[in-house]
């Protein structure tokens, strides 16, 4: 899993069935010490989360395992909310 | 997921099965702010998106999860047809 700021959000009315109702964000993942890394990805939300908020996200097939595991096709799912910038520490 | 822009289209014959009937399309990934990056990818079109069109890519075993896709022997599949991508700095 990875850290990740939540950026932006993206609307797409034409989606595939299996992704209908499903929030997506955009998020920036950040390195250790919560400094940008690599470049934007989108996720689908599973635990309500918004922009400006610190998250962790899941890659891979696991990504879809929080919905309809084998029926939900999604790389990159934002799985936590981190409670804040402080919660993360790491020597 | 990443967002991508479609470039064209690829025709093929002589494919496995379970890609039978399926839209074969070349993308380019781009930025949130809509500028090209480099490379392509083939993914298959499981909504219908057509030229130009922005749209969501899956990449990865993910890719055969999306309705339509089973068993299929795919690793990147459009599944959305972006209306409007909203970045806040």
């Amino acid at each position: 899993m990875q850290l990740a700021r939540v950026i932006g959000t993206v609307v797409a009315t034409i989606k595939n069935e299996s992704l209908a109702g499903r929030k997506l964000l955009i998020v920036q993942s950040l390195n250790k010490n919560l400094e940008e890394q690599g470049k934007p990805l989108v996720a689908i939300d599973a635990v309500g989360a918004g922009v400006g908020e610190l998250v962790f996200w899941c890659r891979g097939k696991e990504a879809s395992f929080p919905f309809k595991r084998e029926d939900t096709p999604t790389d990159c799912t934002i799985v936590g909310i981190i409670d804040s910038e402080s919660h993360v520490s790491c020597q | 997921m990443i967002i991508a822009r479609i470039l064209g289209t690829v025709v093929s014959t002589q494919k496995d099965e379970r890609l039978q009937g399926k839209k074969l399309l070349i993308v380019r990934p781009i930025n949130v702010d809509g500028t090209d990056t480099t490379g392509y990818v083939v993914a298959v079109d499981t909504v219908g998106a057509g030229f130009h069109e922005r749209v969501l890519v899956v990449a990865g075993s993910s890719a055969r999860l999306a309705a339509g896709m089973k068993d299929a022997p795919v690793d990147a599949a459009i599944v959305g047809v972006i209306d409007a991508v909203d970045v806040t700095d």
